[in-house]
């Protein structure tokens, strides 16, 4: 059998007397749709945060085909084919929307060092950051300022950065989150139009959503693992209910 | 024997310098953790503070004491005016920007004090009681220099008190440890920052007055100490007045005791030292690290 | 490598960002006014030399500080170590060719730039501002303290300079030869910082400015580049202190000082910083301001320049050229209200 995509064993994160993640055993296999849902503060951006080492485990590994990635920095992540969404858009906000794209294409494809050509000489890097946003319907705002789109649209150049880095892994923070609903069509088409043989992570509150997208539920609460099955199992859950339910007056 | 009383001559002397520093640099360590605002105007407040208070005596015989408490009150007034008009403006400005409006502050402020008084070095006599040696057991020592160090420790325990027991100081530690958490619990942060802020330069013009006997003062007083205000502002970490209360008695006793052993290349050690201890540790001696 | 199934040529975006470092014609202007300056006032060579050497300096200030968004107010550090290479080795005899002195300027000063980016680096905000100033007062401390090799509070004078390419002299009453030879420098580094701006490492300069935490979140080699960029502009501010050293046949503390770290930054962002010609027009506006002002009322000057300070940070953060933009802007397209 196989080592599954991504994997990670025990893992955990303590902030002095908080703990934001115990004991986390979690896989996503390729080709994988997995959502992982939660109250608020269970620790699911933490858990991204781990899964592509902006933070360090306090225990715990995580794995990547069988390879032990633990101590492996942010940026080499990406390199091996983690990339992620933030739940807040961290754009380059006064560049264009090719440019935004055009720089992870060029961190990828190792263009970026080259100190003494033009940037727009790379064509092979102009035309694969253009394909990106052909897949995403952007290329019509291809030349516009970030700061001119609409939440949306922006919302939208998250996710072409992230694909522009071709990951095998693919972990969205609240795709639609902040997106108005007349728009949020958009990203939701986005999503189900994503490459079949990567791996994909969402983290969401939306349950509409999650449950379109997800083959397989992580229900987090408190940084551990509350519960895992098929939407058809979580939804029917009892226990899963009451954890929503007990919580619904929180925002 | 005599070694020995020159060296704690020497801390002595170190130590009131370090009062100094301290009291100067309290406020810019609290108004730069506060509000995250780089102010390089602070010693511009110090300089005009020590202005101020030897004007008053000078002009309108005003007695040292009261000399003192009248700088801190106008300083803390003019201040606490600019800060209204114009810091505030630049919170959430980028840190080049402060730099250069605090740079720009200063130096209107350098122009106008010459212009108004002059460029040279303004005498500020001490009181007599004030002045000569103090009698202390072992040795003689200088009064004023323990006047300074005595005028320290009750500021430092005064302020302690302030930020430990009384519900001002505890809202500004909670803002200054998590600013958007004390403005959901309701801490009215302008107001504060007003407040904090007058009273930092207050501080600073407080300092420049007790200093001037042994700094000078003069114009170019706001730019030649900022390096070491700043200094002891990093190396003690922002917003922790204890934190500044040791890093200036360090920088001032190392100061004095390189003058006196080793007197070239004691700046370049407390340079050196500055930048190893930042690097070792970015936060200073007692702050804490950003998250 | 398999190419695309749809080339983008034509697409307006793509075009644009293929052109985007193509020569305009514009650009041409400030080389042709540099030259129509020496003929035309072949008196204030002397001035015109000073102004060109700032123009150098302030572009690598620049780099650093416009482009890589790197916060520092020691940059003349760099500008100290390059003019004091020229310098000593000149003074003793051991080298005093121009040409290779300048590389050996820029050599010495990127490696201390390297040296220190690596260590400095680490930190950020206003721990790396204290850091960059510290730096750069130990080395004034250091120059100082080796008063034998660096001639002190004194400085080292009557360097002996080289004739140019073996024939133009450098002449302090008659500076032709330094005005040219400058100028021609200030090209070469121009042409160069230019192109590093406008390739991918340059792009991704900008986006480690505009958002490091999104660099680091695209594989990018954040602290990596930086030290680079560091390293880079160090070493052109090494060539405009050797360069300075050359024309002037001087070297003094001066060049290590808080005073002209603090005038190239203000410089740069009087004329608009990360817009590449910034550090010409600043250079302009505030050498031709200063040399009027600041010898018949220098307190009116440090008022002056102070309130100057204080009215950009608060409403043109973007210096001159960035007002021109938004003038330009709300000239050629006057918006509807949305």
């Amino acid at each position: 059998m196989t080592a599954p995509l991504l994997e990670t064993r025990a893992l955990c994160r303590s902030f002095g007397a908080l703990t934001a993640a115990r004991d986390i055993d979690f896989s996503l296999e390729a080709g994988a749709r997995h959502a992982l849902i939660g109250p608020n503060g269970a620790g699911k951006t933490t858990f991204v945060n781990l899964l592509t080492g902006v933070i360090p485990p306090s225990s715990g590994a995580i794995l990547m085909k069988g390879r032990d990635i633990t101590r492996v920095d942010q940026a080499r992540r990406v390199k091996l084919g983690i990339a992620r969404t933030f739940q807040i858009n961290r754009l380059f906000r006064r560049l264009s929307v090719l440019e935004n794209v055009y720089i992870a294409v060029a961190e990828r494809v190792g263009a970026a060092p080259s100190m003494l050509r033009p940037a727009g000489a790379r064509r092979d890097v102009v035309d694969e950051a253009m394909q990106v946003l052909e897949t995403l319907k952007l290329t019509a705002d291809a030349g516009r300022r970030i700061s001119e789109l609409p939440y949306g649209r922006q919302r939208l150049v998250e996710l072409a950065i992230a694909l522009g880095l071709k990951p095998e892994i693919l972990l969205l923070d609240e795709p639609a989150a902040g997106v108005p609903s007349a728009e949020s069509h958009i990203i939701l088409d986005a999503i189900d139009g994503l490459p079949r043989d990567i791996g994909v992570l969402i983290i969401d509150h939306d349950m509409d959503l999650v449950f379109r997208f997800a083959q397989r539920i992580t229900v987090l609460v408190g940084g551990a693992v509350f519960a895992t099955g098929t939407p058809r199992e979580i939804g029917a859950d009892p226990n899963v209910r009451a954890v929503y339910l007990g919580r619904a007056g929180h925002g | 024997m005599i070694f020995g009383v020159d060296v704690a001559s020497m801390l002595l002397g170190g130590v009131a310098a370090g009062m100094v520093l301290f009291i100067v640099s309290v406020g810019l360590s609290v108004t730069m953790g506060l509000m995250g605002f780089v102010n390089l105007a602070h010693g511009g407040f110090a300089m005009l503070g020590g202005y101020a208070i030897a004007l008053a005596m000078r002009q309108w015989g005003l007695g040292f004491v009261p000399a003192l408490g009248f700088g801190f009150v106008v300083i803390a007034a003019l201040s606490a005016v600019l800060e209204r008009l114009l810091y505030s403006r630049l919170y959430r400005a980028t840190e080049l920007d402060q730099v250069l409006f605090s740079i720009g502050l200063v130096f209107m402020m350098i122009a106008s004090v010459t212009v108004l008084v002059g460029p040279e070095n303004q005498p500020l006599t001490l009181p007599s009681y004030l002045r000569g040696q103090i009698n202390l057991g072992i040795t003689q020592y200088r009064t004023y220099s323990v006047f300074l160090i005595v005028v320290g420790i009750l500021i430092v325990i005064g302020l302690w008190l302030t930020f430990e027991r009384t519900r001002a100081g505890a809202q500004i530690r909670a803002a200054v440890d998590n600013r958007r958490m004390a403005e959901s619990l309701g801490i009215n942060i302008g107001r504060l920052f007003t407040v904090t802020f007058a009273f930092g330069s207050g501080m600073a013009a407080l300092g420049g007055g007790l200093g001037a006997e042994f700094l000078g003062l003069d114009p170019q007083y706001a730019l030649k100490y900022l390096v070491y205000f700043l200094i002891v502002v990093a190396v003690g970490g922002l917003g922790r007045v204890t934190g500044v209360f040791y890093a200036a008695l360090l920088i001032g006793v190392l100061d004095f005791a390189l003058k006196k052993y080793v007197p070239s290349g004691g700046t370049a050690f407390i340079y050196a030292f500055t930048i190893l201890l930042l690097l070792w540790r970015p936060q200073g001696l007692f702050g804490t690290k950003s998250t | 490598m398999t190419p695309p199934a749809v080339a983008w040529i034509d697409h307006p975006a793509a075009v644009a960002l293929a052109g985007r470092h193509r020569v305009r014609a514009w650009e041409a202007i400030p080389w042709l006014l540099a030259l129509a300056f020496y003929f035309a006032f072949p008196k204030y060579l002397g001035f015109g030399t000073e102004l060109l050497i700032t123009i150098l300096f302030a572009l690598s200030l620049d780099l650093v500080l416009g482009y890589a968004g790197i916060v520092t107010l020691g940059q003349a550090a760099f500008f100290g170590a390059g003019a004091y290479t020229v310098g000593m080795l000149a003074k003793r005899g051991i080298w005093n060719e121009p040409i290779t002195g300048l590389i050996l300027a820029a050599a010495v000063a990127a490696a201390i730039g390297l040296g220190s980016g690596l260590v400095l680096l680490r930190t950020g905000g206003l721990t790396l501002l204290m850091l960059t100033l510290c730096t750069m007062a130990l080395l004034e401390e250091a120059a100082n303290l080796a008063h034998d090799y660096t001639g002190g509070f004194d400085g080292l004078d009557s360097l002996p300079i080289a004739p140019l390419l073996g024939r133009f002299e450098f002449n302090p009453l008659y500076p032709t030869t330094q005005y040219l030879y400058v100028l021609a420098v200030l090209f070469v580094c121009f042409v160069f910082v230019r192109t590093l701006v406008y390739s991918p490492f340059g792009q991704s300069l900008t986006g480690i400015r505009e958002n490091t935490l999104r660099m680091h979140a695209v594989g990018a080699p954040v602290r990596r580049r930086l030290v680079l960029a560091y390293a880079l502009s160090a070493a052109i501010a090494g060539v405009a202190g050797g360069i300075w050293a050359q024309a002037n046949a001087y070297v003094n503390l001066g060049t290590l000082g808080l005073d002209r770290a603090a005038t190239v930054l203000i410089i740069l962002v009087l004329g608009g910083y990360g817009r590449l010609y910034g550090a010409f027009v600043g250079a302009v506006a505030y050498m031709a301001l200063a040399h009027f002002l600041s010898k018949i009322y220098p307190t009116a000057w440090q008022l002056g320049l102070g309130l100057l300070l204080v009215v950009i940070a608060l409403f043109a953060r973007n210096g001159i050229l960035g007002l021109t933009e938004a003038a330009a802007r709300r000239l050629r397209a006057p918006r509807a209200i949305s």
